[in-house]
């Protein structure tokens, strides 16, 4: 049984489609990323996994159960991060994190967690004084009080700095190394690339994809590399048999697998015509072309 | 149990730390007894202006906690997802009200601890009083009052339920037959004042303490009346979110 279990669910809002028959699982002890671009129906798929929305048709199960109709036996192991807000402004940090700890009554320590997601020395700080990056921070401490069997984070690291970023993934893989089932949402693809097992991908309310980068990235190789802006195409190509797309002001892209001779021929061209050879990068596409070809690319592609 | 203890813990330590909500619940109802009390300037038609005044005022802060303290703090909760975010514990929906109920009579006890004693020192005789009468009167009036708020609370943005609960307390602090007597308002305005549920808690409040009520049975049926539409209604209109 997968921790979590998405079938066919369907989320109206009104006249709107904001998940269409969407299905997918995600496993205990891994990260299972949904990923898709504003508006695409995240949160609207994760607040019914959490049991705060109801499914307009499909089924979700969490740990087997509904959760619209189980809340109240899932809640004691379910951490939820939610996208903004959810604390009183006037609240401290250590209070709010007592207090949670207090209402899952499962003895997690709250000075521990504060420490976890270091803001020990913002302990008597107010919500209202803590900055975006911090805000998070205390977010991701609350849905830790579960000691969470699964936890679903909607955008975990937005607005946080890097150094608070790399804390909150550690603390996420933490969280998966320990057998917890991860769901996080985000539209950002580096935490995605950084973190997840499995992706996820939901555009305009459809899934266009669910898998692992590897397999995301099957069929879809490329060479990519920089040079000098404005490269005579036609001539690399009518010398080699290279045909390359010019991609951004120097970049360039070659869409064919990894393959050494075809390298060497790129380097000997460029050589030969006095053009430098930077960044060169063979193999699986970036999250980002893959992410771009499902969701906004050629709909046969799909 | 323990969970809905430990949200009402947090509920009146949020009370207790908030000024505003101790200077409405507390501070207004204690300045306006004594005030209005030491200073003879309301038509109340009694020999000591006390004697009206209490029963008033005892309505007024079951209003300002019930309604306004209620709805305003419940109304901001929801605007900053705080109900969300709660709604995912193991707290849920039924034990958060509980424990907000919870808080209201915790608080409305500290009211008549601190009211009632500065009435008597002021002066306030009760004429046969009926402390239990007058006991189910704060509850019922509390129903109906909580209703209130927690309709405009679950629907209203923050800011404007803020705006909303204000302007009503005011409206039915005037009109409610607390500090002024129903006698004194104009006919059109009298009736609207008997149909409120301010005016029909202080006029039952009245009843109870003093003997003093100008319409016990219709305002106990105006009252009753209330604490079950609004309740109904909160509970039809509440979002959560």
């Amino acid at each position: 049984m997968s921790a979590v279990e998405v079938e066919h669910l369907t989320v109206r809002h009104g006249d709107l489609v904001a998940v269409d028959a969407i299905s997918f699982t995600a496993e205990a002890g891994q990260v299972t990323t949904v990923l898709g671009p504003n508006g695409a129906g995240k949160t609207s798929t994760i607040e019914v996994c959490e049991g705060y929305r109801r499914a307009t048709a499909g089924s979700v199960r969490v740990l087997g159960l509904d959760p619209a109709t189980h809340q109240r036996q899932l809640s004691g192991r379910m951490g939820v991060m939610l996208q903004e807000g959810g604390v009183y402004p006037g609240s401290a940090v250590l209070e709010t994190v007592r207090h949670y700890a207090a209402l899952y009554g499962n003895g997690a320590d709250a000075a521990a967690l504060v420490e976890s997601v270091g803001l020990t020395n913002r302990s008597k700080t107010t919500w209202r004084r803590l900055s975006g990056g911090e805000k998070q921070r205390l977010s991701l401490a609350l849905a830790l009080a579960a000691k969470p069997d699964v936890a679903f984070l909607d955008e975990p690291t937005s607005g946080v700095d890097i150094n608070g970023r790399d804390a909150i993934r550690g603390i996420i893989r933490d969280l998966a190394a320990n057998g917890c089932a991860v769901v996080l949402a985000t539209h950002e693809l580096d935490e995605a690339e950084r973190l997840a097992d499995r992706m996820v991908i939901i555009d305009r309310g459809s899934l266009v994809a669910d898998g692992t980068l590897a397999e995301l990235r099957k069929g879809h190789d490329e060479i990519r590399f920089r040079s000098d802006p404005g490269l005579d195409l036609r001539a690399l190509a009518a010398a080699t048999g290279i045909v390359a797309a010019e991609v951004g002001r120097d970049e360039y892209v070659i869409d064919a697998p990894p393959q050494p001779r075809l390298m060497a021929q790129l380097g000997d061209w460029l050589a030969e015509a006095g053009h430098p050879l930077h960044d060169l990068r063979a193999g699986g596409q970036r999250l980002e072309d893959v992410f771009r070809r499902l969701t906004r690319g050629d709909e046969n592609e799909r | 149990m323990r969970i809905a203890l430990v949200q009402l813990r947090a509920e009146l330590r949020r009370v207790a730390g908030n000024g505003e909500q101790l200077l409405l619940t507390l501070g207004i109802p204690v300045m306006l007894l004594v005030f209005f009390s030491l200073i003879d300037v309301l038509p109340t038609d009694t020999k000591e202006p006390i004697d009206f005044l209490a029963p008033g005022i005892l309505a007024l802060a079951t209003m300002s906690t019930a309604m306004v303290s209620l709805g305003i703090g419940t109304g901001f909760e929801r605007s900053y997802h705080v109900l969300k975010r709660l709604g995912t514990t193991p707290l849920g929906r039924a034990r958060l009200i509980v424990a907000k109920i919870g808080s209201v009579i915790a608080v409305e006890i500290v009211q008549f601890a601190v009211l009632i004693p500065v009435a008597f020192a002021l002066g306030w005789k009760p004429d046969s009083p009926n402390w239990l009468l007058a006991v189910v009167g704060v509850i019922v009036g509390t129903m109906a009052f909580a209703g209130v708020g927690l309709t405009l609370a679950g629907r209203l943005p923050g800011e404007i339920n803020l705006a909303a609960q204000n302007g009503l307390y005011l409206v039915l602090l005037l009109l409610g037959g607390m500090v002024i007597p129903f006698a004194k308002l104009p006919g059109v305005v009298r009736a609207v004042a008997h149909a409120l549920p301010s005016g029909a808690l202080a006029d039952v409040l009245r009843d109870a303490l003093s003997n003093a009520a100008t319409q016990p049975t219709r305002s106990w049926i105006v009252l009753g009346a209330w604490a079950v539409v609004t309740p109904l209604l909160a509970s039809r209109l509440f979002r959560w979110d």
